[in-house]
């Protein structure tokens, strides 16, 4: 990955191209190649060497998730310490990052990998003003998260090695001036702290010089230790800030249009909402076997999207094209059948006449299914249900349409009505929507309604860990919200094996 | 000569001729309007001979003033001499916003090639001086804002214009704030530039003040102001490390300060309003303030420790009555201490404020201590202390850059006084009440140039004496001049540096 770094138009002499193909072969690398020293990276030099465009993708894809779930955890006002705890599982998954002691064999990989995600993140959200600010935001808290969960001594090298503009009070100085540090800095033998201070630019802590906790000698400020962990976390917000802004000033330039422009924009369209990768695990599977009968019954664990698309069809009788082939979808991925959607349908367009369904719709269901249509990718499998993410970025309904994401199409007062409708009817679910709507953070709504709606059950699985911990993260795709809410209220039936063959063991082994 | 007007541009008149009324027939220039004696040199007159071509309608408006006034026109009348001079002190009063005084005043004394080097920060005008927000509040309570010029000269002739009563001094703006509406972006029109400012009013002190209250003033209160002075001064320069710092008397009941230094005019917001709460002391009713107290809050302390025995104590005597002394007892959180103290007092009136100042210390002594150590005895006469002496600063006036403070040298309206810069190295000998009025100032020019006559100076060394250097404004100008100098010197030497600086960098192509 190349990236404009030096302002300078020369090149040094000693790294200038050397094009000779004979001389080539024993020139010396061009780059100063990272040397990953420390688990933290400040992120202050691209990566220089060769990745596959597969890695590019997949690693820059492991970051989002870690940074939308961080998002997610802010969103719902967890305390810094249920976030660790939170985070904790997810980092060990996505972007594990061992420390220096661990000795593990994978250390450069992990940090090559954290190095270069950074990277392609950088230019994916250096686009807008918004998206700059969220990541920059995102970044900060993993790097504070990881900061507080590193060794002191790891944490002290790193910290040195990084060229701030302060240098630390030398022992005559601190002699000399011992008494007022002490007092400046509210020094407190019995809290052990420690007798170092670093001197700055008052300029840089005045936060600091605002409530005195500072020494002042002309001015420079003399600072204890403790502020340390603030300020590098406050450098590394602004080393990123400015480098966001350089990225979006030479993101025009960038002549990437067929390989790289298409991974990039759609990763940044990940954090409108998050990717979510349908898989055949997130069906039932053989857990209970879906009839047209049943829809009715199940309906009350769809998603808000889908019962407001069941509801619609029951009204009307009908559903416009987009409505019926999400809806499709998604009842393929429930796990009806093609002959049972194809009754279902019939059932629900009862003042259609036969003929008149036959030769307008029932072709419709049969291509989504990959029964007919030329496509011999699809054929046999038809395509995939819409995760949140299409539904989000699609266009919004028109009139007489009613697919899409209702959290983002509806006004925020009918959005309340239907969810009084459905029956959400606590004053505080229905608050928490309204700021998220706000905050155009769709699929957090529809989160934090299926967590009120499923609160016993979801307490009770998490108290007894009968389900693994990758079903607390946040839903991202309308099937598995179906999968959780039918598995979370019929968790004694699957135990006791009524429904399911497998039981539990089905659920571990389709994480 | 900067901003005087040099009487060897005026066209050569019969100067000692006493008969004929010497009033110049051509006015050449505006600005250039000669002033000479009047011929009636037995009547001290000033000379607002400048109105005649320009303001002539005034002249007539203000005509019953001027001619009741000491200083009468001297337009070809001959009414003049035969007017009765009214009580001075009644004309004096509407005398200071009198719009012939003003005008004489903008066009001789106030020295606007300082002030402008000042605000430019070097000697040919550039942006920083012509962004500039100047704001007049002119006769008629209007307030003008966004006034910028492009030179001292064009500065001095709108003030000669329309004789404000009195103008502020804003930020440096993006673009010259008279263009502000061309913008399209509303965000490129912004403040990018100003010095750090201090404001100290009495009326802060009003609660523990206790010979004068609200606008005024004496010299026992003006003693808070001299405290507040040295406190914030020697913060500024030896915690901050700021050497360019003007203060500047207001004019009638306080003081501001005026940091030029670069590093101190490019402060954004957040950093002024860090230095502002760094300077002000909010006592916590509870707890006190937190000890061990900052160096800052000790060296204050120190500084402020002998006014308080004298200035406070003796000479405010704060709690001489009864009444006045239970605010004393309010602020000591004992309640077996407050009761014997009450005891004490009650059964001896007429204690002054030191003897009770000494008593808190006796009767803790005597073991009347419940709820506090000896050693929060000693802090809480500590908070005390700082409570009466500590500067008051109106902070929000620092924490803006967009906030516009009158400009030193201006005239107050109230008092007539000229805002003059206070000289910290002879801080205690300040006398507000020495300051010059602006009508004394004109009367001092008279007196000069009628003494220059009777020596006969020749005109050569008459031109070479300016105005301001004929009264007691000139120790004042001097001052603010070497002010302004240090701070061109430094302003040059930066920027010599970063030029020398960018120039290495500098690739050739």
């Amino acid at each position: 990955m190349q990236a404009v770094t030096s302002t300078s138009s020369r090149i040094d002499a000693k790294r200038r191209a050397v094009l000779d193909p004979r001389k080539r072969q024993f020139a010396k690398s061009e780059w100063i190649d990272p040397d990953y020293e420390h688990r933290l990276n400040f992120y202050q030099t691209p990566p220089t060497k060769d990745i596959s465009l597969e890695d590019f993708e997949e690693w820059a894809i492991a970051r989002l998730k870690v940074l939308s779930e961080l998002e997610a955890c802010s969103f719902r006002n967890r305390t810094p310490e249920e976030t660790s705890e939170y985070m904790r599982p997810v980092l060990e998954k996505w972007l594990r990052l061992d420390s220096n002691k661990s000795r593990s064999g994978e250390l450069s990989a992990q940090r090559k990998k954290d190095h270069y995600s950074h990277w392609t993140l950088r230019l994916a959200f250096a686009g807008t003003a918004e998206l700059r600010q969220r990541f920059a935001k995102l970044e900060t808290q993993l790097f504070k998260l990881r900061l507080q969960s590193d060794y002191d001594d790891e944490k002290r090298d790193f910290i040195k090695g990084l060229k701030m503009s302060w240098e630390m009070v030398g022992p005559e100085e601190k002699a000399t001036l011992l008494k007022d540090l002490k007092a400046a800095t509210g020094f407190s033998q019995s809290r052990g702290d420690e007798e170092a201070w670093f001197k700055v630019d008052w300029e840089s802590v005045p936060d600091l010089v605002s409530q005195r906790q500072v020494l002042l000698k002309r001015g420079k400020a003399y600072v204890h230790i403790r502020e340390q962990l603030t300020m590098v976390q406050n450098a590394f917000t602004r080393s990123l800030d400015s480098g966001l802004e350089l990225a979006a000033r030479f993101l025009p330039r960038m002549d990437e249009d067929n390989r790289l422009a298409p991974i990039l924009h759609h990763l940044s369209q990940s954090f409108v909402a998050p990717e979510a990768n349908y898989s055949e695990s997130n069906s039932l599977g053989d857990l209970a076997k879906v009839s047209a009968g049943d829809i009715d019954g199940m309906s009350k664990h769809f998603p808000l999207c889908m019962q407001n698309l069941h509801r619609e069809l029951r009204k009307n009788s009908h559903l416009k094209h987009y409505g019926r082939l999400q809806y499709t979808l998604f009842l393929k991925g429930i796990g009806l059948s093609l002959q049972e959607c194809q009754m279902f349908w019939r059932k629900a367009f009862k003042l259609i006449a036969d003929d008149k369904f036959n030769s307008e719709y029932l072709y419709n269901i049969r291509h989504a299914y990959g029964d007919v249509g030329g496509d011999a990718n699809k054929r046999g499998r038809g395509y995939t249900p819409y995760s949140c993410q299409k539904l989000l970025t699609e266009a919004l309904p028109g009139p007489g349409q009613s697919h899409g994401c209702p959290y983002r199409s509806y006004t925020p007062d009918n959005l309340m009505s239907l969810l009084q409708a459905i029956g959400v009817n606590d004053r505080e679910v229905l608050r928490g929507v309204k700021e998220d709507v706000g905050r155009q953070r769709y699929h957090i709504a529809c989160n934090r309604v299926f967590e009120a709606a499923h609160k016993v059950e979801l307490k009770k699985a998490k108290d007894e860990s009968s389900l693994p911990s990758s079903n607390f993260d946040t839903i991202l795709h309308p099937n598995e919200y179906f999968k959780r809410s039918f598995v979370l209220r019929n968790l004694g039936m699957v135990k006791k094996g009524d429904i399911g063959v497998d039981g539990p063991s089905q659920e571990a082994m389709s994480q | 000569m900067p901003h005087a007007i040099s009487p060897t541009s005026s066209p050569p008149e019969p100067v000692m001729d006493d008969t004929i009324m010497s009033n110049a027939p051509a006015q050449p220039l505006e600005d250039e309007v000669p002033l000479e004696p009047h011929s009636d040199a037995a009547m001290l007159d000033a000379e607002p001979s400048t109105v005649d071509t320009s303001s002539g309608k005034l002249e007539d408006i203000f005509d019953d003033d001027s001619d009741n006034d000491e200083f009468s026109s001297s337009v070809p009348t001959t009414v003049d001499s035969s007017q009765p001079a009214l009580a001075p002190a009644a004309q004096e009063k509407s005398a200071f916003t009198d719009l012939s005084i003003l005008k004489q005043f903008y066009q001789r004394l106030l020295p606007f090639r300082a002030l402008f080097q000042w605000l430019n920060h070097s000697a040919s005008p550039c942006a920083d001086f012509q962004h500039r927000e100047f704001a007049f509040t002119l006769q008629s309570d209007v307030y003008v804002r966004y006034q910028s010029f492009a030179s001292a000269d064009l500065f001095r002739k709108a003030c000669v214009n329309t004789t404000p009563l009195r103008f502020e001094i804003g930020p440096q703006y993006t673009i010259n704030p008279r263009d502000r509406k061309t913008v399209l972006k509303a965000g490129s029109f912004r403040p990018v530039m100003k010095e750090l400012v201090f404001d100290i009013d009495m009326t802060d002190y009003d609660p523990i003040r206790t010979c004068c209250t609200g606008a005024k003033i004496c010299h026992k209160c003006w003693q808070f102001i001299i405290m507040a002075i040295k406190v914030v001064d020697v913060a500024l320069r030896e915690d901050f490390g700021f050497q360019h710092v003007l203060w500047v008397y207001s004019g009638r009941r306080g003081a501001h300060a005026w940091v030029s230094d670069k590093r101190a005019r490019t402060m954004d917001d957040a950093k002024r309003r860090a230095i502002a709460n760094y300077l002000v002391l909010k006592q916590d009713e509870k707890k006190g303030i937190r000890r061990p107290l900052h160096p800052h809050l000790d060296r204050s302390l120190d500084l402020l420790n002998p006014h308080f025995t004298k200035d406070v104590l003796s000479v405010q005597d704060p709690w001489a009555t009864a009444e006045q002394a239970s605010k004393l007892l309010d602020l000591l959180p004992d309640k077996v201490l407050t009761t014997a103290l009450q005891k004490k007092w009650d059964s001896a009136p007429n204690r002054s404020s030191a003897q009770k100042w000494a008593d808190i210390d006796s009767v803790a002594e005597n073991g009347n201590l419940s709820t506090m150590s000896p050693k929060q005895l000693v802090d809480t006469r500590q908070d005390i202390r700082l409570e009466y002496t500590y500067p008051r600063l109106d902070a929000e006036v620092s924490k803006k850059l967009n906030h516009l403070l009158k400009s030193p040298f201006v005239i107050h309206p109230g008092t007539g006084r000229v805002c003059v810069p206070i000289d910290v190295r002879r801080l205690e000998d300040f006398d507000p009440f020495a300051v010059p009025t602006v009508t004394q100032l004109l009367q001092e020019i008279d007196t000069w140039d009628a003494e220059a006559r009777r020596q006969e100076m020749s005109e050569e060394e008459k031109s070479k004496v300016e105005d301001w250097q004929k009264t007691r404004l000139k120790p004042y100008v001097e001052y603010f001049r070497g002010y302004v100098a240090a701070l061109l010197k430094d302003e040059s030497r930066v920027k010599r540096e970063r030029d020398e600086e960018a120039g290495a960098e500098s690739m050739e192509f």
